[in-house]
């Protein structure tokens, strides 16, 4: 059906070269299984579950009995290999079809897999080249099944899946926060003819209409109007053509607006009422505008009928005729803002080319329960959105021959919002959207490059026992540096960009290349230095007066805050200087009044409110941090009566302490203060993860654990640490409980954005 | 107002001289007999000497003679005779009452004719409907020394519909349906009655399609509109085979096979889709088979005709529908010039209302389908006298 410029058509030519290196595209194939295969008019998606073996840090507490505690690091750091389990899902051209298959079959060692999932049109063309090739047997699932298993999936697992499309906007993609509830929500598959599905639960959906009016209708009228034979030409065509000359407006009908009705005079009228002429010509450019046009409009106006019908605001697009294409994304989306007068708005998924093989996946591997857990898009795994606007990349628009993937985590508990988010419809963590943002992009962006050797270094030098960790480095400096090259060209590759996803697909390509905790003796040496520093802190603290000693608990948690091996500034200082500590720190910090100051009103509530019953804290990094600056803080509140849950990562990021390390620090700090002793043995202080491994906090995905025990808790008071969780996510975040937002501005362009200076402190406290 | 460019649009008459969107002219045979004008409001206005008054009956009379004695004007004028309304009793006159349409593209030559038969000299309004009377005004100032009272056409439309339905068609029903639609061997025109019109959605085909609720006499509203109408399925045909006139893409049409053209269901699933309760014969892909370059090849003219002739008709059907369910009313009436002498547009409307709605929609046909605009216009003219 379709034609496509692949090239050698031969399949037996083609041998088993694929232009990508194939490893890097079918990748842990040694451990596939549960394979699924979505194959459409022109493209083939191929899903399967596999399981990743990679490193991860652990700490393990030394037995000290009878040690010499002192000149003995805190704890033991091991690298041990975890087995955790990860989705890939690859698109391809149907020319490569043949060649991929031979691929996977020669690279398959699990023998446990003998059907596999299909799905699409092409399910039943392939069926004997796939029985034969794979000698798997094929299953059959219903198309429309596996696309709403697929769409609902993405919507509850990727943050930013969804967009609306503007056209005139310096950002054509606008990202959507993830709602908590996805239904009831409205399809519309716009294939050859088009599929109006209205999907209320995960398993009750139902299809409540359609048109035969679609993407054949646009292909196959276009063709014998225009002679042109591809799809994509006919979409060129038509973003060149004025659909003014083949179309009748109100104006060609009114001499100009309508306007007892008050339709204006470019309306179309009647689409081709001007091509009611045998004597004519019309250029091709012209009739496949004025096609599209009538199309778009029709599939819009019917969505929205059936929007209206069903009582529906949320209506997705996908199918052929808009994946990828922001000529028809513009058109739909013109035809929905049109006919539904802005009630209702057109939204499309990042990821739509991938809804059907994903729903074949997880028809096939229901015994594996996926939908019970939560999963997270891998950056360095995952190609990202294309943009295809002709205008825009002239090059991205020629896809054959790519290959794109899109892989997926398995994370180990299920993730759910902060139950006092005051409205998580409308939370958004990222506190500046660099999408929209051109200049603190290209900030950023540059901020980002100019780091990156250093972070390779750092990695290489975490592992000096290593052999590999040089090369492996590389390739983490260059996988990060096309990522960043990538996102300079596309900043919407991967939803929203924000200094949080920077930094995220930073880790994520570190642990891609096993770096799993490129600051883990780091983290190993400045406990132990703080660990050491513990009591003769809380005593200087325990002897000044109670005010006196409040504005000391701040300042020490702000002074803790200035060790952060992520800010460039501070990372300077740390390596020139091994001696900079605590009271070096403090000494830095802005005077007050400070750039955002509600300590006074902090201190009012101390002094005259009744004490909190249960403070979240999210702490920041280890070492002076966690043990000089937060762990006094929370002494003084268990001191007062309130409860404290302390929660940090579960997976290391930067010299973010992990909870694996918080809960030997905690140990280690017990030991010696009987405040902390008997809070953790009354459980008035509890040691919870956060279900994360970033250095910014988002507060709608956080583990189920922490969010079953603040509503247990009555958790009445939420404190957040540090520039990544307070400045660059959270800062605009609003709460149903009173908060403390505190950071040290580490970065100078930021501070200048904020109008302060480097290390000026943000310390905002708010109450709902 | 998508309705209003047909392909031959039309402009609009006035007491004897209606034209309306589409491309009719109406005539009203009563009024000839009396100084032009025809309406009480022109008697007291018009305050006339007797030689004035002997040349205004005399050109009254030529232009009479001239569109009754004749069933063809020019070369594309034509008075449905079949449709003329007999011994009608308007304004307590009675008279036949004529029906003549010509194409929009025509106005000039009409405009001409009504400059050589000095309608001006009849010291009447003329009265105009649809988006011509806008276009044209000017033309008919300055070629025909005419000034046009413009109505708006909508208002026009229902008031027509409602009237000719009240007076009926020479002693039948104005308004009919199909009974059995969905059984092609049953299936047989039938009068309707439609005594208690309301509320009923009137679906307006012409060169776009306009859809209104209409509740009372003068309570309606547009609810939406399309601009795949009759003037879609025109130039499209004239694109795809070359026809030339709106009745030779009918009869094109009515030779061809749309099964050649569009991907059926069947052709998909090969049978029903049983999940979502699709029969085999729907239309899953109009044009759909195009795609292919072998089925491009081997179609007709005929087969092409007929696929954008079903293609634009069930998209109207659907849409319809869709107003019908969001509105709750269950009566549709199909009117407008698409109609005419398309029997089957209006047998797949009948059918696609019946089985999508499962019986619930009906759809209903006027026999005077594209002129109630004129109509409307007349009446219009005759209220505000």
């Amino acid at each position: 059906m379709a034609e496509r410029g692949g090239r050698g058509s031969g399949h037996g030519s083609l041998d088993k070269s694929i232009t990508l290196p194939p490893d890097e595209i079918f990748r842990n194939l040694e451990n596939a299984k549960r394979f699924a295969i979505d194959i459409g008019g022109s493209l083939t998606k191929l899903a399967y579950y596999s399981t990743v073996q990679h490193k991860v840090a652990r700490v393990r507490s030394f037995d000290h009995s009878g040690k010499d505690i002192d000149n003995e690091p805190l704890y033991e750091i091991s690298v041990q290999e975890e087995i955790t389990a990860r989705l890939h899902f690859i698109k391809f051209e149907n020319t490569y079809i043949e060649t991929c298959l031979d691929f996977i079959k020669d690279h398959l060692v699990n023998t446990e897999t003998k059907v596999i999932k299909a799905t699409g049109g092409g399910a039943y063309k392939f069926k004997d080249l796939i029985e034969k090739k794979l000698g798997l047997k094929v299953d059959k699932e219903d198309v429309m099944t596996c696309l709403i298993k697929g769409c609902n999936f993405v919507l509850r697992n990727i943050p930013h899946e969804v967009f609306a499309y503007q056209k005139d906007s310096d950002t054509e993609f606008r990202f959507q926060t993830n709602h908590p509830n996805i239904f009831p929500y409205l399809l519309v598959n716009i294939g050859s003819g088009v599929s109006i599905v209205k999907v209320e639960t995960e398993d009750k959906f139902e299809w409540i209409g359609g048109s035969s009016i679609g993407g054949g209708t646009f292909w196959g009228l276009g063709a014998l109007l225009t002679k042109t034979k591809k799809f994509d030409e006919l979409l060129q065509l038509a973003s060149k053509g004025q659909h003014t000359n083949v179309d009748m407006l109100v104006k060609d009908v009114y001499g100009g607006a309508y306007q007892t009705l008050g339709l204006s005079g470019n309306l179309i009228a009647s689409s081709f009422g001007k091509s009611t002429t045998a004597d004519k010509e019309f250029s091709k450019e012209d009739m496949a505008k004025s096609l599209l046009h009538m199309i778009s409009n029709d599939i819009g106006q019917l969505a929205c009928l059936y929007a209206k019908l069903h009582n529906l605001d949320k209506i997705y697009f996908g199918g052929f005729f808009i994946r990828g294409h922001p000529v028809t994304m513009r058109t739909i989306t013109y035809s929905i803002n049109f006919f539904s007068k802005g009630e209702v708005q057109a939204l499309f998924l990042r990821h739509e080319g991938y809804l059907g093989a994903i729903g074949a996946f997880l028809k096939g591997a229901e015994q594996d329960n996926p939908n019970q857990y939560s999963w997270g898009e891998n950056y360095a795994g995952s190609s990202g959105l294309m943009s295809t606007s002709p205008d825009v990349y002239p090059m991205q628009r020629t896809r054959s021959g790519t290959f794109d993937m899109l892989e997926m985590d398995r994370l180990e508990r299920p993730l759910v919002n902060l139950p006092l988010l005051k409205d998580p419809s409308t939370y958004i963590p990222d506190t500046v959207d660099l999408t929209d943002d051109a200049m603190a992009r290209k900030y950023w962006l540059t901020c980002f490059e100019e780091a990156l050797d250093g972070v390779a270094k750092r990695a290489a030098a975490s592992q000096p026992d290593s052999v590999d960790a040089q090369e492996r480095a590389e390739k983490f400096r260059q996988k990060y540096w096309n990522k960043l090259q990538t996102l300079r060209q596309q900043p919407f590759a991967y939803g929203t960009l924000t200094v949080r996803s920077l930094l995220d697909t930073r880790e994520h390509c570190l642990n891609e290349f096993s770096f799993p905790d490129p600051y883990s003796k780091v983290k190993q040496k400045e406990n132990g230095i703080a660990l050491k520093c513990f009591q003769s802190v809380i005593e200087s603290l325990d002897s000044l007066g109670w005010e006196e000693r409040q504005f000391a608990l701040v300042k020490g948690l702000l002074a803790g805050n200035v060790f952060d091996w992520g800010a460039k500034a501070v990372s300077d200082v740390l390596e020139s200087e091994p001696q900079f500590g605590f009271e070096e720190a403090k000494s830095k910090l802005q005077e007050r009044p400070w750039l955002e100051d509600s300590y006074s009103q902090w201190l009012e509530r101390l002094k005259e409110g009744p004490p909190h019953k249960c403070a979240l804290i999210f702490a920041d990094n280890s070492g002076i941090d966690i043990i000089l600056g937060v762990f006094p803080f929370v002494r003084e509140l268990l001191s007062r009566g309130t409860e404290v849950i302390l929660a940090c990562n579960s997976g290391p990021a930067l010299n973010d302490v992990t909870y694996s390390e918080s809960l030997i620090v905690t140990e280690r700090i017990a030991a010696m203060d009987p405040v902390i002793h008997s809070a953790l043995r009354d459980e008035k202080l509890l040691l919870v993860q956060t279900g994360s491994s970033s250095p910014c906090l988002d507060l709608s995905r956080l583990d189920q654990g922490l969010a079953v025990l603040v509503r247990e808790r009555q958790t009445d008071l939420v404190v957040i640490e540090g520039m990544g969780r307070a400045i660059h996510t959270n800062y605009y975040a609003v709460l149903r409980c009173e908060s403390l937002k505190l950071a040290v501005i580490k970065n100078s362009w930021l501070a200048d954005r904020l109008g302060g200076k480097i290390f000026s402190v943000i310390f905002k406290y708010e109450v709902p | 107002m998508e309705e209003l460019s047909l392909p031959c649009m039309f402009l609009e008459g006035r007491a004897e001289l209606l034209a309306d969107g589409e491309h009719q002219l109406l005539h009203v045979e009563p009024f000839q007999l009396v100084p032009l004008g025809g309406v009480s409001q022109l008697w007291s206005e018009v305050d006339i000497t007797a030689e004035e008054e002997e040349e205004e009956v005399e050109n009254l009379k030529s232009i009479r003679k001239y569109l009754t004695s004749n069933v063809a004007y020019g070369s594309t004028g034509i008075r449905d005779v079949h449709l003329e309304l007999k011994d009608l009793t308007l304004c307590g006159r009675k008279g036949n009452l004529h029906f003549i349409r010509f194409p929009t593209h025509d106005m000039p030559a009409f405009i001409h004719m009504g400059s050589e038969k000095h309608f001006s000299s009849l010291h009447s309004t003329l009265c105009a409907t649809g988006g011509g009377a806008y276009k044209f005004e000017q033309d008919f100032l300055t070629m025909g020394d005419l000034e046009l009272c413009k109505l708006d056409e909508l208002d026009c439309l229902v008031k027509g519909v409602l009237y000719i339905d009240s007076v009926g068609f020479n002693g039948h029903s104005e308004c009919y349906y199909f009974e059995n639609p969905t059984d092609a061997e049953r299936c047989q025109k039938l009068p309707f009655n439609l005594e208690n019109p309301y509320p009923l959605l009137l679906v307006n085909i012409g060169s776009g399609v306009s859809i209104l609720a209409v509740y009372s006499k003068d309570n309606y509203k547009r609810v939406t509109g399309t601009s795949l109408g009759g003037g879609t399925f025109f130039g499209l045909c004239c694109l795809l085979t070359g026809c030339s006139t709106f009745e030779e893409a009918l009869e094109m049409a009515s030779h061809g096979d749309s099964t050649k053209v569009d991907k059926l269901v069947r052709d998909i699933y090969g049978g029903d889709y049983e999940r979502f309760g699709l029969p085999g014969w729907a239309v899953a892909s109009s044009f759909g088979n195009m795609m292919s370059k072998e089925k491009r090849e081997s179609v007709s003219k005929e087969d092409l005709a007929k696929a954008t002739l079903i293609t634009i008709t069930n998209n109207i059907g659907s849409i319809a529908r869709m107003c019908a369910l969001n509105e709750n009313i269950n009566r549709v009436v199909f009117v407008g010039n698409f109609l005419r002498i398309n029997t089957i547009s209006m047998r797949l409307l009948a059918y696609a209302l019946d089985y999508w709605s499962k019986g619930q929609l009906k759809a209903l046909f006027l026999e005077h389908e594209g002129y109630f605009g004129a109509v409307g216009a007349l009446l219009g003219l005759l209220d505000s006298a």
